[in-house]
């Protein structure tokens, strides 16, 4: 046939490729080519396909129209027949429905408190304990990051369920302080902000602790001695060495427990107030209760937007990391 | 230095005291007698009665074998896809795509999972329009999804190992004549074994253990036990649960105990051995 | 610069053997930085060549282009007549001992030796007889079993040496192959590392920037800097003939001074430096023009010193005594002129004990024989 493409006329489009190709393509081609490609390709589709793909169409719903369907959500775009012609409807009403419902912005607003506040705490407790690991005797300290991985490996649910019992007015807590006399009636715990802020420390500790640690264990002890040497108290030695020495630990630990608390759903749902939602509640009821997924899409791409900045801090972290060792 | 000692080792006891108060409550509880969770009731404890509740249970046990099938292939899954990332970002230098292929493996480590679950069902459902495929939501879609998060660990747990490795090692191998593919299955595949390994618990711990993904992504008739568990405990507390925790705690305590234990053993044997081997050259 | 004697006596005779690796305009960019720039070189059957250099001049990146991890961004290079440089590292007739001799560790010394050989598909049996033969070689028969860390330093470098040794290359790469041992073990591994080669005829290519072990190992020797090969040449014409003010300072110590050439004759040559009282006198010519600005370069072994004035009216320096460092097998005399300038003597311990040795502060008498100083123009 005139048209097609034979292996005879491949030739010299392949000599072409192989001209203006980049230099050394044949040793490229020998050495490294085949493998190397399949090696990078293989996750670069998945990932592409599972988690670059989705947030395109989660971008795309959330600028259609809720309709009574399935899929419950009107098309972007369609082909007008009659006249010819693409039809893209943009509809920001989603967005602009976030933005004026009260609702919403009173639940962003929450849900970034509470992973700040929780995201201190975790710190405050988190920073002493990785510097005492750190400053361990090697048996030691095997022993204690052993401890603090531990809990890691078993349910993350059912420990954040353990805290339901142990919080709830007949709950182990109330029923130790009352036991004890100090307490005459049970004090509220559960389903408060305190709860969800205790369920996020307890659930997010040792992703605090690791990166912290690590830096930490990094630093040469003769630093300390050398400060003491010219004079510095314990605590200006802490200050002026320590601290800003383990600053890459602290924002990489904060990161790690800020973002993924803010759009925390087990914790809320199973502690939290009953009144006021997190975010990670609204998106999941719109989309389950509500069968309304633009809107959900919206709430999505606006939590995005919202740990955008964190995001993008935490990666450049996470490279130079990686990046530093080689 | 020595005075201030007392503040981080209190902080310490107190912080492990913390992650820990709740799990032994859990455990105690498990032999409570009574229904009410939170009263111990001394004269019928401890019992087993809910290790046999549970146990005769056959939505808990079916859902925990669904999770075990899921969690296994997840595992499986990631590792593989994982490695190869990590291969790619760590061996191949400066490639077109490296800096959206490191971003794609970090994202999902910090990525709330609402939206990492909402994400993937409209993909699904918009796979589903376009191409037939996955016909409805199950296993399958689970997998998919657990396997997409899971591997981001993976990727860093790899790369770590694969940039504290010398290089020469490969090298040597190529120059004895090995081709690349031999030498990443002779050379590279089994120094980055242990980091495989751990990579491969912790995927399946993470599909394990997931929930909210799962409820997004899950069909009919496709509950996991997370998430027979999430909805078991929302409507409140319930004994059985405890007996479930403590089985696994048991399980998850008895592995780590012994794999630490037996990895010491090998570090204290090595390092017998290095130190015997230095005297030969004396 | 200076004219070469017609034999050099001291060296090891070399075969002359044929022309087997050769290297053609080769440069290495990586980026803006130039690695190894525009380098050609001959190394020949059979020879132990050392590449020679202070780190970053390029000698590894070169011995990396050999071996086949790095490609030429221009040049050519041929091993025994064939153009290798497209060919990957494992279809090369080469092989390499890692500085870090990159030893598998999950694998037995028995096991790493015969890596190579299985690449080459022989039978069991023949892997078998070539490892342990290869492993009697290097006295590691009784090791066999043992993986990398059971092993001494000194072993792992042997097992390196047998791994690289055992698939019979025609050319051999050792980056910096003694520097992870002691001082004392690296003595008598050099000499080992000789008796091997000359016994099973490889070409070794030596990568080190350590001038005593390229001094010890090498029939020829090339010194590299910034990329560049600066000067070719058996160990004593790089010692006691440099050819340029860096081979001359890199390789041992020398005390340099600058000058005018005076006098240009065929069978001697006339300098005067201002910081010498006396005109130098060197025993040969050079082709250079009257009045050019030369360096005149003398080894600190060279000078003699003396308390009385030597008869010479040329060659001959006075000095008082600042620094000696007792270094046992000699002494280092470091001589201050009367315009500060600090000339480095150094002079053999004959004597177990000497009471009329030279002393601080002493008025003391340079000189040196006319065959010592060696000129150099750049």
């Amino acid at each position: 046939m005139p048209g097609q493409l034979t292996p005879g006329r491949l030739g010299p489009l392949l000599s072409l490729l192989y001209r203006y190709g980049p230099p050394r393509w044949s040793h490229y081609v020998k050495t490294h080519w085949s493998g190397q490609r399949l090696v990078m390709a293989i996750p670069y589709l998945w990932l592409l396909l599972f988690f670059a793909v989705p947030f395109l169409i989660v971008l795309k719903i959330s600028f259609s129209e809720v309709r009574l369907a399935m899929p419950p959500y009107a098309p972007l775009w369609q082909w007008a027949e009659e006249a010819h012609r693409l039809v893209v409807s943009f509809n920001f009403s989603n967005y602009l429905f976030l933005l004026t419902d009260a609702l919403y912005v009173s639940t962003f607003l929450y849900s970034v408190k509470v992973a700040a506040i929780a995201t201190l705490f975790c710190l405050l407790l988190g920073y002493p304990m990785a510097y005492a690991i750190a400053r361990a005797t090697p048996t030691l300290r095997n022993l204690y990051l052993m401890l603090i991985i531990l809990p890691f490996w078993t349910s993350f649910l059912l420990r954040v369920y353990a805290w339901v019992g142990l919080l709830k007015a007949d709950g182990v807590i109330n029923n130790l302080l009352m036991g004890t006399g100090l307490l005459d009636a049970p004090l509220t715990l559960l389903y408060t902000d305190f709860a969800v802020y205790i369920g996020i420390v307890y659930s997010y500790l040792p992703f605090m602790i690791l990166p912290l640690y690590a830096n930490l264990e990094k630093h040469d002890p003769q630093l300390l001695e050398a400060a003491a040497d010219l004079g510095a108290h314990p605590l200006t030695s802490f200050l002026r060495i320590t601290w800003p020495l383990s600053r890459p630990g602290v924002i990489a630990g904060s990161l790690l427990v800020f973002i993924p608390a803010v759009g925390e759903f087990v914790i809320p749902s199973l502690l939290g107030r009953s009144d006021q939602l997190m975010i990670g509640r609204v998106l999941s009821d719109e989309f389950f209760a509500n069968r309304d997924w633009p809107v959900a899409s919206a709430v999505a791409i606006a939590m995005l937007l919202l740990l955008l900045v964190p995001i993008v801090l935490f990666q450049r972290f996470q490279s130079r990391e990686i990046g530093g060792r080689q | 230095m020595k005075s201030r000692g007392w503040f981080r080792h209190s902080v310490l006891a107190l912080g492990l005291a913390f992650l820990y108060l709740p799990i032994v409550s859990m455990i105690v509880f498990s032999f409570n007698n009574s229904r009410l969770v939170t009263v111990w009731d001394a004269a019928n404890s401890p019992t087993l009665k809910w290790y046999r509740l549970l146990l005769t249970n056959e939505q808990i046990l079916g859902a925990a074998w669904m999770s075990i099938k899921i969690a296994a292939m997840t595992a499986t899954g990631a590792v593989i896809l994982g490695t190869l990332a990590g291969l790619a970002l760590v061996r191949f230098g400066a490639f077109r795509g490296r800096a959206f292929l490191s971003g794609m493996t970090t994202a999902p480590l910090v990525m709330p999972e609402v939206i990492t679950g909402l994400s993937l069902l409209l993909l699904f459902v918009a796979l589903e329009q376009l191409t037939g495929w996955p016909q409805g939501r199950g296993m399958l879609t689970i997998t998919i999804a657990h396997v997409t998060f899971a591997m981001a660990y993976v990727t860093v747990v790899v790369q770590s190992r694969l940039t504290g490795f010398d290089e020469s090692l490969e090298e040597a191998a190529l120059d004895l004549g090995a081709r690349p593919a031999k030498v990443f299955l002779r050379i590279t595949l089994p120094l980055i074994l242990p980091a495989i390994v751990s990579g491969w618990l912790l995927a399946f711990t993470l599909s394990w253990d997931d929930v909210v993904i799962s409820q997004f992504v899950a069909g009919p008739g496709s509950s996991t036990l997370p998430m027979v568990v999430f909805s078991k405990v929302r409507l409140g507390v319930s004994p059985d649960i405890n007996a479930l925790a403590t089985i696994m705690v048991v399980i998850v305590a008895t592995g780590v105990l012994l794999s630490t234990w037996w990895m010491r053993r090998q570090e204290r044997r090595r390092a017998r051995e290095v130190q015997m081997a230095r005297r030969d050259d004396q | 610069m200076a004219d070469k004697p017609p034999e050099s006596t001291s060296q090891r005779a070399i075969e002359p053997g044929r022309e087997y690796v050769r290297i053609e305009n080769v440069s290495k960019r990586f980026g803006d930085f130039v690695a190894v720039d525009n380098v050609s070189l001959t190394i020949l059957k059979g020879e132990i060549f050392c590449l020679l250099g202070g780190s970053g001049c390029g000698k590894t990146t070169l011995l990396r282009m050999l071996a086949g991890f790095e490609t030429p961004t221009s040049g050519r290079i041929y091993i025994d007549g064939q153009d290798m440089s497209d060919t990957p590292p494992y279809a090369r007739p080469v092989n390499m001992m890692f500085q870090s001799y990159a030893l598998f560790p999950h694998m037995t010394v028995a096991k790493n030796v015969a890596f190579g050989l299985e690449q080459e598909r022989l039978s069991r049996p023949e892997i078998e007889r070539r490892v342990t033969e290869m492993l009697e070689i290097v006295r590691l028969g009784e090791l066999a079993q043992r993986k990398p860390h059971q092993l001494s330093g000194g072993q792992r470098q042997r097992v390196a040496l047998a791994r690289a040794l055992v698939k019979r290359p025609k050319l051999l790469l050792l980056d910096e192959p003694l520097g992870a041992l002691d001082k004392k073990l690296r003595e008598h591994t050099q000499f080992e590392l000789i008796n091997l080669q000359e016994r099973l005829g490889v070409t070794f290519i030596v990568v080190t920037h350590d001038q005593e072990e390229a001094m010890t190992l090498a029939s020829r020797i090339g010194v590299m800097d910034r990329g560049e090969i600066v000067q070719v040449g058996t160990p004593t014409d790089i010692y006691e003939y440099p050819t340029s003010k860096f081979v001359a300072d890199f390789i041992g110590s020398v005390n340099m001074f600058e000058g005018q050439l005076v006098e240009d004759e065929p069978d001697h040559v006339r300098i005067r430096c201002p910081e010498l009282a006396n005109t130098v006198y060197v025993d040969h010519g050079i082709s250079s023009a009257p009045g050019a600005t030369v360096w005149v370069a003398i080894r600190p072994e060279k000078i003699e010193l003396s308390r009385q004035r030597p008869p010479a009216t040329e060659n001959v320096q006075q000095g008082v005594v600042k620094e000696i460092a007792y270094m046992g097998d000699l002494s280092v005399y470091l001589v201050k002129l009367d315009n500060d300038r600090i000339v480095r003597v150094t002079l053999p311990n004959v004597e177990r004990h000497a009471d009329d040795r030279i002393s601080w502060d002493e008025t003391v008498w340079l000189s040196w024989h006319p065959t010592s100083p060696v000129v150099l123009a750049q």
